[in-house]
């Protein structure tokens, strides 16, 4: 089944007088529990990219199908609505609510959905478990290590159910031991059936992925499915 | 409709967390609205607190009573042409009763302000009202000891005198005062009656308990200047309605009782107590006006103050804003968001500042009359909710259109 079917994105900033191509003419699909890396260096338009497929940035010319709907023409709310239900972020910064709880900072997606209080707490939990975090509910970001935030993260991003999981660089701030425990957790996520796209510049994160597309000026240059 | 309390309710939720997490800053914040909302809660019980004292203190004029008098209480009328009016005498209210149909009762009046000593103590400044005992149907008059000097004593004019509670408290402490001689203007007087307390100290030197009635006729004879000076009379209407007729009535009798020629303007007043309140409504209602726009200034100070921290808790909060939108949240729940934080925080604080606006008034009540009441506490919740909803709104509004991106950038 197809996820993400995208026809020559452009993506165009203006920076003062100057244009700023950051993605020209991109096109890629992406079916159902795909493990896909994109790579490319500083500038190569990869974070544009992943904004643009993480419903966060409309593209400025192209068309964007997100499981066979366009959605490169909807509103501010609409495309809330698509984050919340069918999108997980993970972030390179973690980027979590530093004074709430573990618990609470999983629960939040939830909240936004609209769920009751009983059935989230619920799910809450059980993803809470399903990383590894199950006494660890309560502590706050602060209270926790690099690799507790990303788990913590990973829940949050996993809470809802999402039909793709977006990870920027989710190894970059975490020690090498710490990176390869979350990547056996990425592993995981992808057996269990969820559809996962992963943006790094590192060369052997990138392997860990059963595909790399690689981007270069804000164009693809090689896109290839990778023997694991 | 439930899908809104449960935003309504999930939105509290978002805002009170975010709150307990920023507890010094949402502390600061509430100070601003705590001394708006205290100054303006503590206004309105003033001015409550006076219109309850006015209308104590005017209740003692009776409001079916005319008061005919060479002065007129509002000076519509040049003072000077009321002071070159002639006296009304005794004569005028002699003839005057005697013509008159309408009202229930009818007396004389004659005012002096004097020294009344009883052994040791005096009080100085009493009214003393020379009448007769007609007077006692002109009034809503309770007693807490005797009565009101009889017939016989009002028309012989016999040496005897009524206290109000103020001037019986203060010369005799806890003794009776029945039958004992109070000193006044160098004769002794028995003391008939003693008065309820009446009303309170609002309309400045007014005191309607710090009085004392005697017979009109000891005036007539102890008092030096008496005859000089003008008397004015007491006219009771039989009731509300019939007042306008009653005036009618003494009008035309008084002008012909004073001589007056068709073309020729009244040379006497007759005054209402109803002129009394519509004066106060004027004067105080301006003061009134004149406080609260006051006090709203204090308010308007506080409101810019949180809208001011608002912001800047919005552009510390970017990175989060920023999260909570790539999670999913709508525009209008940022928004929601930080209205509902603002209108929290103005609450307690305006329940803070009610708080102390109660008890600041107890102790205001010692030099002004202050009254707290229901709609006044509404009043201040109503005004706070208004407040944090306005002022937040700016604030919340650029959270709201914050691009996730940029946002999650943002250092």
């Amino acid at each position: 089944m197809n996820i993400i079917n995208i026809e020559n994105i452009s993506r165009i900033f203006q920076v003062g007088s100057e244009e700023v191509r950051a993605l020209d003419n991109v096109s890629l699909r992406i079916d159902k529990n795909e493990y896909v890396a994109i790579m490319g260096p500083s500038g190569s338009g990869k974070s544009t990219l992943m904004n643009i497929l993480g419903c966060l940035d409309t593209p400025t010319s192209g068309r964007y199908d997100f499981k066979e709907i366009d959605v490169s023409d909807m509103s501010d709310n609409e495309l809330a609505e698509i984050r919340n239900r069918e999108i997980g972020f993970v972030f390179q910064t973690f980027n979590l609510l530093p004074r709430s709880n573990a618990f609470h900072n999983v629960e939040l997606p939830l909240i936004y959905s609209g769920i009751a209080s009983a059935k989230r707490k619920e799910m809450a939990r059980e993803t809470l478990i399903d990383v590894g975090l199950e006494d660890r509910m309560l502590h706050k970001p602060s209270e926790l290590s690099g690799g507790q935030r990303q788990r913590v993260a990973i829940a949050r991003a996993l809470v809802t159910h999402p039909s793709i999981i977006l990870a920027d660089e989710p190894t970059g701030n975490l020690d090498s031991k710490t990176g390869e425990d979350i990547m056996s957790l990425f592993n995981d996520i992808h057996k269990k059936g969820n559809t996962i796209i992963l943006v790094t510049h590192e060369e052997y994160i990138a392997k860990r992925a059963a595909r790399i597309v690689r981007l270069r000026d804000g164009r693809i240059e090689k896109d290839e499915i990778i023997s694991n | 409709m439930s899908k809104y309390i449960f935003e309504l309710k999930e939105g509290l939720l978002i805002a009170v967390r975010a709150l307990r997490v920023n507890k010094t800053r949402a502390m600061l914040t509430t100070l601003g609205i705590i001394i708006g909302i205290c100054s303006v809660a503590l206004m309105a019980t003033v001015i409550n607190g006076i219109d309850i004292a006015f209308e104590k203190g005017i209740s003692s004029l009776g409001s079916d009573n005319l008061y005919i008098d060479k002065w007129s209480w509002f000076t519509n009328e040049e003072f000077w042409k009321m002071r070159n009016r002639k006296n009304l005498k005794l004569s005028d209210y002699e003839k005057y009763k005697a013509l008159a149909q309408l009202p229930t009762a009818i007396a004389p009046t004659l005012w002096n302000i004097k020294k009344i000593q009883f052994e040791d103590n005096y009080i100085e400044g009493a009214l003393v009202t020379g009448t007769t005992n007609d007077y006692l149907d002109t009034t809503n008059f309770e007693f807490s000891k005797g009565r009101f000097f009889s017939a016989i004593e009002s028309k012989s004019s016999r040496d005897v005198a009524v206290l109000g509670s103020e001037v019986a408290d203060h010369l005799f402490e806890s003794r009776n005062a029945l039958d004992e001689y109070v000193k006044l203007n160098g004769i002794k007087y028995k003391v008939v009656g003693v008065l309820e307390k009446q009303g309170s100290n609002l309309l400045g030197n007014f005191n309607p308990d710090k009085q004392i009635y005697i017979p009109i006729g000891t005036v007539f004879k102890h008092f030096e200047n008496a005859s000089f000076r003008s008397i004015a009379i007491v006219v009771r209407s039989r009731n509300t309605s019939m007042v306008s007729a009653t005036k009618e009535e003494a009008e035309g009798l008084m002008r012909r009782v004073r001589g007056l020629r068709y073309d020729e303007e009244n040379d006497f007043s007759i005054n209402q107590q109803e002129g009394l309140t519509r004066n106060y409504d004027q004067t105080v209602g301006v003061i009134k006006i004149a406080g609260l726009f006051i006090t709203g200034l204090a308010l308007l100070v506080g409101a810019i103050g949180i809208m001011n921290i608002m912001f800047v808790s919005v552009k510390e909060r970017t990175r989060e804003i920023g999260i909570r939108k790539a999670i999913g949240a709508k525009k209008r729940t940022i928004l929601g968001q930080f209205i509902t934080e603002s209108a929290i925080i103005c609450l307690i604080g305006g329940l803070i500042g009610l708080i102390l606006a109660v008890l600041l008034s107890m102790a205001v009540d010692k030099f002004l009359p202050t009254s707290v009441q229901f709609g006044t506490v509404i009043l201040a919740i109503e005004i706070s909710l208004i407040t944090g909803v306005v002022s937040g709104l700016a604030p919340a509004y650029s959270a709201a259109k914050m691009d996730p991106v940029e946002a999650l950038r943002y250092e």
